[in-house]
């Protein structure tokens, strides 16, 4: 006899931001009752796409109820490229009401039947700037990971009214272990802004670990970019696997 | 990185799209990470109808180089027309109040 495998991947709707109802791509592992700790993707500026998605199921290949709210969801109905469009003409979502659908996110997450009643975090790029900020800001997550987050750091000029606070300025709030994973030919964020953030964890006394690597640049993971950096890639999702063993297991 | 750095284009004109052709307003324009490129990024430009309205878009995302080649194309259309049809062209002006 060989073992069962399978997953459910589907679009729901769960309450976001200021109760609205927000499309969301979840995955679960078919098979089991759990616990299952959860998973929250922070899409990146392109919108609710199709690496989104595929991540949101590695992550129910590797046994999490994982979810992708749509960030975009206010800016139109349409194809997540031609909705995405509009976002990014307009500056994308505003810092709270991402920091709100990711709140929804994780009580979506811990409702489910299968729920540990743990969930954590990831994002890439600007994602892994809000997954930052959610770190400092929605305390109802239990780990983050923050792959290539750009603007951690940002100058009085680039702040506005969707993000009036540079994510850095609200580390003393920080209230979970944080994953950083870098490439250390990235320029956003460069290597000398990691040293900065990581100084400002290290003073505040926060729970981190902060991974960078060689030869890799800005969005290694993604293999149909020319940046892809599978040895590198390999290693960080293993690290990041860890870190949800470590900090969402029962 | 993905950022919400844009630049815009107020246009006059038509595009075609997968529903047909439809006039043209705007062009956002952006260097950044593409919806379906294999690139990195990209420069991205979206000719829009309705700035506010997904749907009704022409969408390009060109490599830099090939963005650098598409500039220049354009620059030497632009002279060429104003060779021939120089005319043409100043008329259009004035009837735009552009001189």
């Amino acid at each position: 006899m060989f073992p069962y495998e399978g997953m459910i991947a589907e679009t729901v709707q769960l309450q976001g931001d200021g109760g609205d109802w927000v499309s969301a791509y979840a995955a679960r592992p078919l098979g089991t009752t759990g616990p299952l700790p959860g998973v929250v993707v922070v899409h990146h500026m392109p919108g609710w796409d199709e690496w989104s998605r595929e991540v949101v199921r590695k992550f129910a290949q590797h046994g999490y109820n994982a979810v992708c709210p749509n960030l975009f969801h206010r800016f139109g109905v349409g194809s997540a490229d031609d909705v995405a469009a509009v976002a990014r003409s307009q500056g994308g979502a505003s810092d709270a009401q991402v920091m709100g659908d990711i709140d929804g996110a994780v009580r979506w997450l811990k409702s489910l039947p299968a729920s540990n009643g743990k969930a954590g975090i990831i994002g890439f790029c600007s994602g892994g700037r809000q997954v930052y900020l959610a770190a400092c800001s929605v305390p109802s997550l239990d780990a983050a990971v923050d792959c290539w987050g750009g603007g951690v750091i940002a100058t009085p000029e680039q702040l506005n009214e969707k993000r009036p606070v540079a994510p850095i300025d609200l580390t003393e709030r920080m209230t979970m272990p944080l994953l950083g994973i870098f490439g250390n030919d990235d320029r956003s964020p460069t290597p000398e802004q990691v040293d900065r953030t990581e100084a400002e964890l290290q003073r505040l006394g926060k729970t981190y670990e902060f991974h960078r690597y060689d030869g890799a640049g800005h969005g290694f993971f993604a293999t149909d970019r020319p940046g892809y950096r599978p040895e590198q890639a390999v290693d960080a999702w293993g690290k990041v696997f860890a870190w949800y063993e470590r900090w969402l297991a029962d | 990185m993905c950022t919400d750095i844009i630049e815009k284009a107020e246009l006059s004109g038509s595009g075609k799209g997968a529903e047909g052709w439809f006039g043209l307003r705007q062009a956002n324009v952006y260097y950044d990470h593409p919806f379906h490129a294999p690139l990195d990024h990209a420069l991205i430009v979206d000719f829009v109808q309705d700035p506010d309205t997904p749907g009704h878009r022409v969408a390009v995302e060109l490599s830099f180089e090939s963005a650098e080649r598409l500039i220049a194309a354009i620059r030497a259309a632009l002279d060429s027309g104003i060779d021939a049809h120089a005319q043409d062209i100043q008329s259009v002006r004035v009837l735009a109040g552009v001189h």
